[in-house]
């Protein structure tokens, strides 16, 4: 229940830390620690270097462009969930950090450390994948463009090269008239989720679904986004009927199962939460009547 | 391996010590310091049992190595009663409507309200928020009402929202 040895590491820039991502062997990037420090404390990873990033301040920021919120991947989850300026340019954030750990794990854990991290049950990537969001990783070559639906590589493992960081996540301009929830089953809230829904939907002038964004956690090794939902959805009349439908398609999609929660069941809080969500996200979209 | 010089602030007062990189904040507290009122459960960031404050914001002190708390205020539980033995309101309340039974997940808890008493100032705060907050606080003995009911007697104006 201790880390074994390692040789700790503090840069105090982003140049510095490519410089040791390009030189040192076995190392690990360690953003806010709650997710990697329970994994080096249970030995599972055992690295000979750890290079932390906590003090790099350029890293930290939550900057409002008319390309989007861009998000620094060192800003705490919790600055993230008190943020007045996310919850108005990029609410399903804050609706998705609701659902995120503890207080005392978001107060330190961060944005790009869930998002590289990949935990299956974990909110931030599952919103990430909604989002479209655009990964900015930085090597001592230069930066290069991720987009979500290319990050992970399989079960928590992104498809970072071992001399890259990631540096910012970018969520793209919020689309007009959308209202967005996140919603998860857990045994106990704030537990680790079985499945999550985050849903984005887009209303046209009168009440007719203009665009929809869906993704899923829990159903597979990765997020994954129901596009079928999201097509049938679009340019349909939002009302319970649809919701019902949606529910039954999110239901009938294949979901990976383990020992606790069998793909049947994974399946069968898909379709719920769905509903759930798009019920909730059509009554935001409808109340919203400014971008 | 490495180690490192550190300077770390506990409860308004500066220790310098040299620390292996692998030391965690828990560990640094207790054996390094002495201050074994920080009590270590889970050691995996589950329990809530070593909460302490750093630079005011909660933290599991079993997540974060000695070495991160370099230049920075850590608060413990021996910080929250007055130095003549005074309990806290915190402390207070939490013995009054019997919020403890063993003990053990207690210090986690008091730091926890605290922040959380800190943060809401005197803004109101609800029942469901209490239970939020305690959430990141396993205790296997109170079920929760006691220390539910011990923050509602002392946060401002404690309400429930239906």
């Amino acid at each position: 229940m201790k880390p074994s040895a390692f040789t700790y590491h503090a840069p105090k820039t982003l140049d510095e830390a490519l410089d040791l991502m390009a030189t040192l062997d076995n190392a690990r990037v360690l953003a806010g620690g709650q997710s990697l420090m329970p994994m080096m404390n249970y030995r599972v990873v055992q690295p000979e270097h750890l290079i932390d990033l906590g003090r790099i301040p350029e890293l930290a920021f939550l900057d409002d462009t008319p390309e989007g919120l861009k998000v620094g991947a060192m800003t705490t989850q919790r600055a993230i969930e008190r943020s007045a300026l996310v919850r108005r340019r990029c609410p399903l954030l804050t609706d998705a950090l609701f659902h995120v750990g503890h207080q005392q794990t978001r107060n330190r854990g961060t944005i790009g450390g869930s998002i590289c991290h990949l935990d299956p049950s974990a909110e931030l990537p599952v919103t990430a994948c909604a989002l479209d969001a655009v990964m900015m990783v930085a090597s001592k070559a230069g930066r290069r463009k991720i987009p979500f639906a290319e990050f992970p590589a399989g079960y928590l493992a992104s498809s970072l090269e071992p001399d890259e960081i990631l540096v910012q996540i970018d969520f793209g301009p919020w689309p007009n008239r959308a209202g967005s929830a996140f919603e998860e089953y857990a045994v106990r809230p704030a537990d680790f989720a079985i499945v999550s829904i985050a849903a984005v939907i887009a209303m046209d002038g009168g009440d007719i679904i203009s665009e929809a964004r869906i993704a899923a956690g829990g159903i597979a090794a990765v997020p994954v986004r129901l596009t079928t939902v999201e097509t049938m959805l679009k340019g349909r009349r939002a009302d319970a009927d649809l919701f019902e439908r949606a529910a039954a398609m999110a239901a009938a999609l294949p979901a990976e199962g383990d020992d606790n929660n069998r793909p049947e069941y994974r399946q069968e809080l898909a379709g719920h939460l769905t509903q759930r969500a798009l019920t909730k996200a059509v009554r935001r979209a409808r109340a919203r009547t400014f971008t | 391996m490495s180690t490192h010089e550190i300077s770390i602030t506990v409860n308004g007062k500066e220790y310098k010590r040299t620390v292996d990189s692998r030391l965690h904040l828990a560990d640094f507290l207790r054996q390094e310091l002495g201050l074994t009122g920080t009590h270590i459960g889970c050691e995996h960031g589950v329990c809530g049992a070593c909460t302490v404050l750093v630079d005011g914001a909660s933290a599991r002190s079993c997540l974060m190595l000695a070495v991160q708390a370099d230049e920075r205020r850590v608060e413990t539980i021996e910080s929250v009663a007055s130095p003549d033995g005074t309990l806290h309101p915190i402390q207070a309340a939490l013995s009054q409507h019997h919020g403890l039974q063993c003990g053990y997940c207690t210090p986690g808890v008091v730091m926890t309200l605290v922040e959380l008493q800190r943060e809401c100032g005197s803004e109101p705060i609800t029942e469901e928020e209490i239970r939020r907050a305690l959430s990141g606080n396993l205790c296997r003995c109170t079920g929760y009402q006691g220390m539910v009911d011990a923050a509602l007697a002392v946060l401002p104006k404690a309400h429930t929202k239906v």
